[in-house]
C-alpha cells in the first residue's frame, strides 16, 4: 500500500499545535508506515511538495508569507484540516485586527517601540521579513477548507480521532467536547 | 389550577395553563437548547436558541415565551431547527471577540457549551473583529464587552431580584452595549450595591470577579515579610 503523503504546516500560531501532535506519542510510531511526512517544521524540506493528500494547518494567516504558503498549499493538496484554535478563529493571533486599519503598524509599533527595553526599532527587511497583513484571518476565509480540529491547542486524542478517521479514508467526525474551543 | 395537554416531540403531555413551552418541556424531561433563559428571572426571547417549531404556524417560535395552548404540537429536533440555531451560535461567535483561549470563563462558559454540543467545529461568516473595550472601574467587578452577547440576564438580575436597576442596554443592532447607570464607568455608580447578582447570571466570560484573570494572580509576598519581620525583629510594620 502506499503511504499517504502527510504535511503539517505552521502559519500564525505558537507551535502549541504541534507540541500536541508529537503528544501523539507512540500513536506515531503506529502510524508511521502508513504515512509519509513530506513536509513540515520538524521535517528538513524547504519547498512544500505537489501531490500532498492531507495538510494539517496550524495558526491564521497573519503576513505576506502565510498567505503565499497557503494558497500553495490549497493548490498541491487534497484535503486541508484547520489544525487548532488560530486556524479555525484566528484566535489570539487575530486581537491586534480590531485596533483598526493602521493596526499593523500600531501593533509593530507596541511590540517594538513602546515594549521595548533596548535598541527600539520596527524591524524592516523587505524579502526577509514578511509584510503583515491588514487583518489576521482564519485559514478557511483565505482558502476552502475539508475538516476542522478545534481547540488550543487540540489535545492529542482529539488530533488521534480525526487522523484514524482521515487515515480510513472517512470523513471525519468530532463530536460534543471533542470540538470544544481554548 | 387549570392544564392543557400538548404534544412536545411526539410525547403527549401536560402543564400548567400560562407555562411557557420551555418549561412544560423541561418538566416533562426535553431539553432544549436555552442561553438568554435563566431561572429566577423572567424571558424575554432575545437570543432565539430555543426556537420551536409549532404545527401551524410558518414561523419558529422561542419556546421560553411562547405558551402552551391546548393541543399544541411542538417539535424542538428537526434539521430546520439545528440549522438556525447553529447559525444563530455562529453569528453570536463572529459579531464580538470570543477568544475562548485567553477568557476567563474558558471550560465554564454557556455559550462555548452549547456551541460544542451543537456540532460547531467553525464559523462560516466573516468575523467582524470589532473594538470593545473593558470597564475595569468598578472595585470588584470588571465587563468585558468583547463577551457579551447581549443576552441581558445580567439586566434582568439587576432590575429584578436586586431591584438596583444599574446595569441597562444602550444602542442599536450591533452596536448595542450593556451600560451602568447613564452609560458611565462602572466604579462612578451610585446605584450599584456591589451585589454581584450580574456576575452570577452572565453565561459567558462578559462579567467576572476580579482577580479570576491569569495577570492577576497576585501573592501577597509582603504579607510574609511582615510576618517575619514582626517574628525576628519584633518590628509590626504594616
Amino acid at each position: 500500500m502506499e503511504r499517504l503523503k502527510i504535511a503539517t504546516v505552521w502559519l500564525g500560531g505558537c507551535a502549541g499545535c504541534h507540541m500536541s501532535f508529537l503528544d501523539l506519542d507512540e500513536f506515531l510510531i503506529d502510524i508511521a508506515d502508513k504515512i509519509e511526512v513530506v513536509f513540515s517544521p520538524i521535517a528538513d524540506v524547504k519547498e512544500y511538495p505537489e501531490g500532498v493528500d492531507v495538510c494539517l494547518i496550524e495558526g491564521a494567516v497573519c503576513n505576506a508569507d502565510n498567505l503565499e504558503l497557503i494558497h500553495k498549499i490549497r493548490a498541491r493538496t487534497k484535503v486541508l484540516v484547520s489544525f487548532g484554535d488560530c486556524a479555525v478563529t484566528a484566535n489570539v493571533p487575530a486581537m491586534r485586527n480590531q485596533f483598526g486599519l493602521a493596526n499593523s503598524e500600531s501593533v509593530l509599533q507596541r511590540a517594538y517601540i513602546e515594549n521595548a527595553q533596548y535598541n527600539p526599532v520596527i524591524p524592516k527587511a523587505d524579502g526577509i521579513v514578511p509584510a503583515l497583513l491588514e487583518n489576521v484571518q482564519p485559514v478557511h476565509e483565505v482558502v476552502h477548507v475539508e475538516f476542522f480540529l478545534p481547540g488550543c491547542p487540540p489535545p492529542a486524542d482529539r488530533i488521534k480521532a480525526l487522523m484514524i478517521q482521515v487515515l480510513a479514508g472517512q470523513t471525519p467526525k468530532l463530536e460534543g467536547v471533542q470540538l470544544k474551543f481554548g | 389550577m387549570s392544564a392543557r395537554t400538548l404534544t412536545v416531540d411526539g410525547k403527549q403531555i401536560s402543564a400548567e395553563k400560562g407555562a411557557s413551552v420551555l418549561q412544560a418541556a423541561t418538566e416533562a424531561g426535553i431539553k432544549i437548547p436555552t442561553l438568554c433563559h435563566l431561572e429566577g428571572v423572567y424571558d424575554v426571547g432575545a437570543c432565539r436558541l430555543c426556537l420551536v417549531e409549532v404545527k401551524g404556524v410558518n414561523k419558529l417560535l422561542p419556546a421560553c415565551t411562547t405558551r402552551v395552548a391546548e393541543g399544541m404540537e411542538v417539535s424542538t429536533n428537526s434539521e430546520r431547527l439545528n440549522k438556525y440555531r447553529r447559525m444563530t451560535l455562529e453569528l453570536l461567535f463572529a459579531e464580538r471577540n470570543h477568544v475562548c483561549a485567553v477568557c476567563v470563563a474558558n471550560g465554564h462558559c454557556e455559550l462555548q457549551t452549547l456551541a460544542y454540543s451543537l456540532g460547531m467545529d467553525h464559523v462560516r461568516y466573516d468575523y467582524i473583529f470589532p473594538k470593545w473595550d473593558v470597564d475595569n472601574t468598578h472595585r470588584l467587578f470588571g465587563m468585558d464587552h468583547n463577551r457579551c452577547i447581549l443576552c441581558t440576564r445580567c439586566v434582568r438580575s439587576c432590575w429584578h431580584i436586586e431591584g438596583a436597576g444599574t446595569k441597562n442596554v444602550a444602542g442599536r443592532g450591533t452596536k448595542s452595549k450593556i451600560i451602568t447607570d447613564l452609560n458611565q464607568p462602572w466604579g462612578d455608580s451610585e446605584s450599584c450595591t456591589e451585589c454581584g447578582k450580574c456576575v452570577m447570571s452572565c453565561p459567558t466570560g462578559a462579567l467576572f470577579k476580579k482577580g479570576s484573570a491569569v495577570g492577576e494572580s497576585v501573592r501577597d509576598r509582603d504579607k510574609l515579610e511582615f510576618i517575619v519581620n514582626a517574628r525576628e525583629k519584633k518590628q509590626w510594620n504594616a
